[in-house]
């Protein structure tokens, strides 16, 4: 792309850096610029505050230099993009005016080509996507606040490329350069232009507010297009911070600045140096601030999952305890229902499940601590050691509980049934279900041994038939 | 049609000049019906003696010489808001720029200091075709009688390579005469 350039008075004077980081964002971005030969003062403010036909006059006449090359023109001042963009409109729309202008600059102009900004050229003329991919060095962790100020915006119809109200093209930039920009309301507020040099008491609290407002909203810097902006944000910082007896320690740069920053430049070549504000030391202190959100961040998301897994966990232990609870229940049920042939299975499958999930092979090695002199060699006594406390843990289980009271039920419904399950011999099974009936305690013993550990149960079975055998045979000798 | 008031001039003199102004602002006084809206918005609204809303309404009822005569005209900042923001299309910035002009012309100047800053630096276009900072600081400080005014801001500038003592000068000086020239005496007009 190619385009004929206008660097107006203040970047050659007072925005001298402004006009060096044009160049260099030209160059990265692959537009040529041509300077408009031996252009002239565009007039500015003093211009159509005093005459509006030198007000048109004296910009028309590098438009006109520029119309001979055929291109379009890129004024980055906005005070002269606007008087520009100005001139262009009257020609176009008002016939009589134009035949005035072309008189009075003694040129030909007919409005054929158009000014661009800075902002219209590289949102609409190269594209965010282009630059996403030229920068090198993202502006991360940097908050800024985007000021347009007016003459970029204003009025609408001759400027148009974005919102008057909120316009978003410094925005859009800053964030594909890596940066934060700021919601604000001061945007498009007014500095106060010349008023600081000609109505201190007026323009220092315009340029005030305006810094005011940005450190409000959060903003760490200011970004600006404008070399008068930049005069009154900067350069008449201490007389602000005087007049309103106030440090207001806030950076200003030009938004081409800090294109060229991250797409690689350091801030010394394209003048940063040179701000009345040191501007030098924030754009240091970004890559360190940078890693500490970047690690701050690191560390919330770490956390985050580490609760996010303990959550799990305490959700499928809770969905283990409900499945448990639904055998157990499922048991009682059928033990409800008077079915005894499967009450017990399922009350012995509850129990299976139990044991499936460590605590009831938990319990049997419990039991087998007590009687490590017979199944010792199986249960190493460290194990058996280690097992005991998860024994405990697991009998305090409510489900377990739960499962036993269910074959107690079963023991009381159909004692003879239950007692066939632990004694094969049917003679002894009856006198079983007949001791057992009716004494609680026997009844409890049973069916905890039977739901814990099923060999002690018919043991104990045989017990107390044994038991009950002699009983009767004493009363039977006395 | 569609004018929310119909005021008109008192005299003949003053209906012609406020014809005059009206078309070089390109817009109609009587389109405003005084919502308030421009000063409302004004961001130099607290340092005038009349808002803009009540320069309109001074024009609305001829009272042009009270018009002309306010600090109002020469605070406004020409930022546009107004304009942009008027509800029935009144370029108000527009109006403030034609009464700043005429004031000029009639010689009745309130605020001396912007216009002093405006003289100097058109005469530093009209010398060299470019502005001259170093000559503005200095012509404006020595017109308004603050000598060291700003002076926080000028060496600091030349230090920063920011303030060239010199003039820029281009070569066609003579065109850029010839524009004021013409400009400021227009044939026909």
């Amino acid at each position: 792309m190619k385009l004929a350039y206008y660097p107006g008075c203040s970047l050659d004077g007072s925005a001298i850096e402004y006009g060096l980081s044009t160049k260099r964002t030209a160059e990265l971005l692959g537009v040529e610029l041509l300077e408009i030969e031996d252009w002239n003062c565009c007039g500015a403010t003093s211009g159509h505050n005093t005459n509006k036909l030198l007000s048109l006059a004296l910009p028309a006449r590098n438009l006109a230099l520029a119309e001979k090359t055929g291109l379009d023109v890129l004024a980055p001042c906005a005070a002269c993009y606007n008087r520009f963009r100005n001139t262009e409109h009257v020609v176009r729309h008002d016939r009589k005016m134009q035949e005035k202008i072309t008189a009075v600059i003694e040129m030909d102009y007919a409005a054929s080509n158009q000014t661009l900004s800075i902002l219209e050229l590289i949102v609409n003329k190269v594209g965010l996507e282009k630059l996403r991919e030229k920068v090198s060095q993202p502006l991360k962790a940097m908050k800024a606040a985007c000021y347009y100020g007016c003459l970029l915006v204003r009025p609408q119809e001759h400027t148009g490329f974005d919102d008057n109200e909120d316009p978003r093209s410094m925005d859009l930039i800053m964030q594909a350069l890596g940066a934060e920009s700021v919601e604000w309301s001061f945007k498009t507020e007014c500095c106060g232009a010349a008023l600081a040099t000609s109505r201190p008491d007026v323009g220092y609290r315009m340029i005030y507010e305006v810094i005011r407002n940005a450190r409000e909203a959060g903003a760490e810097c200011l970004v600006t297009a404008c070399p008068l902006c930049m005069m009154n944000l900067d350069m008449r910082r201490r007389g602000v911070e005087k007049a309103f007896n106030q440090r207001l320690d806030i950076p200003v740069y030009y938004i081409t600045e800090l294109l060229a920053i991250a797409c690689g430049d350091s801030p010394r070549d394209v003048g940063v140096h040179r701000h009345f504000v040191e501007a030098e030391s924030y754009l240091a202190s970004l890559p360190e601030k940078a890693a500490r959100i970047e690690a701050e961040e690191a560390a919330r998301l770490e956390a985050e999952q580490a609760k996010k897994a303990a959550r799990a966990a305490q959700a499928k232990k809770a969905a283990q305890d409900k499945a448990k609870k639904k055998e157990a229940s499922e048991a009682e049920a059928m033990a409800k229902a008077g079915d005894e042939k499967k009450a017990a299975p399922a009350a012995e499958a509850a129990a299976k499940a139990e044991t499936k999930e460590k605590a009831a092979p938990a319990v049997e090695a419990a039991a087998t601590l007590a009687e490590v002199g017979d199944k010792g060699s199986k249960a190493a006594p460290t194990q058996a050691q280690a097992a005991a406390p998860a024994a405990a843990e697991a009998v305090d289980d409510g489900a377990l509980q739960k499962k036993i009271t269910a074959m107690i039920k079963a023991w009381e419904k159909s004692p003879e049934k239950v007692a066939a399950r632990l004694i094969e011999d049917e003679e002894r099974a009856a006198i079983l279900a007949q001791v057992v009936s009716g004494d609680e305690k026997k009844t409890a013993r049973l069916a905890e041994l039977m739901i814990t550990d099923k060999d002690k149960a018919a043991k104990a079975a045989e017990a107390f038939v044994t038991g009950e055998l002699k009983k009767r045979q004493k009363a039977q000798e006395s | 049609m569609g004018n929310a008031l119909q005021l008109l001039p008192a005299t003949q003199s003053d209906r012609a000049l406020l014809k005059h102004l009206e078309e070089e602002a390109g817009t109609e006084v009587n389109l405003c019906y005084q919502c308030g809206k421009c000063s409302a918005g004004c961001p130099v609204g607290f340092a005038m003696d009349q808002t803009p809303r009540q320069v309109i309404r001074l024009l609305q009822l001829g009272l042009l010489e009270e018009a002309l005569s306010t600090e109002s005209i020469w605070i406004c900042a020409s930022c546009e808001t107004c304009s942009a923001r008027c509800p029935r299309g009144v370029d108000i910035a527009s109006l403030m720029d034609a009464l700043r002009r005429e004031a000029l012309k009639q010689g009745r100047i309130t605020d001396r200091k912007v216009a002093v800053f405006n003289r100097a630096f058109l005469s530093g276009v009209k010398n060299f075709g470019r502005t001259y900072e170093a000559g503005l600081l200095l012509q404006h400080n020595l017109f308004t009688g603050q000598l060291f005014k700003d002076a926080e801001l000028g060496l600091p500038m030349m230090q920063k390579g920011k303030l060239s003592f010199f003039p820029e000068k281009i070569k066609g000086r003579e065109a850029i005469k010839k524009i004021f020239e013409r400009a400021e005496n227009p044939g026909g007009e």
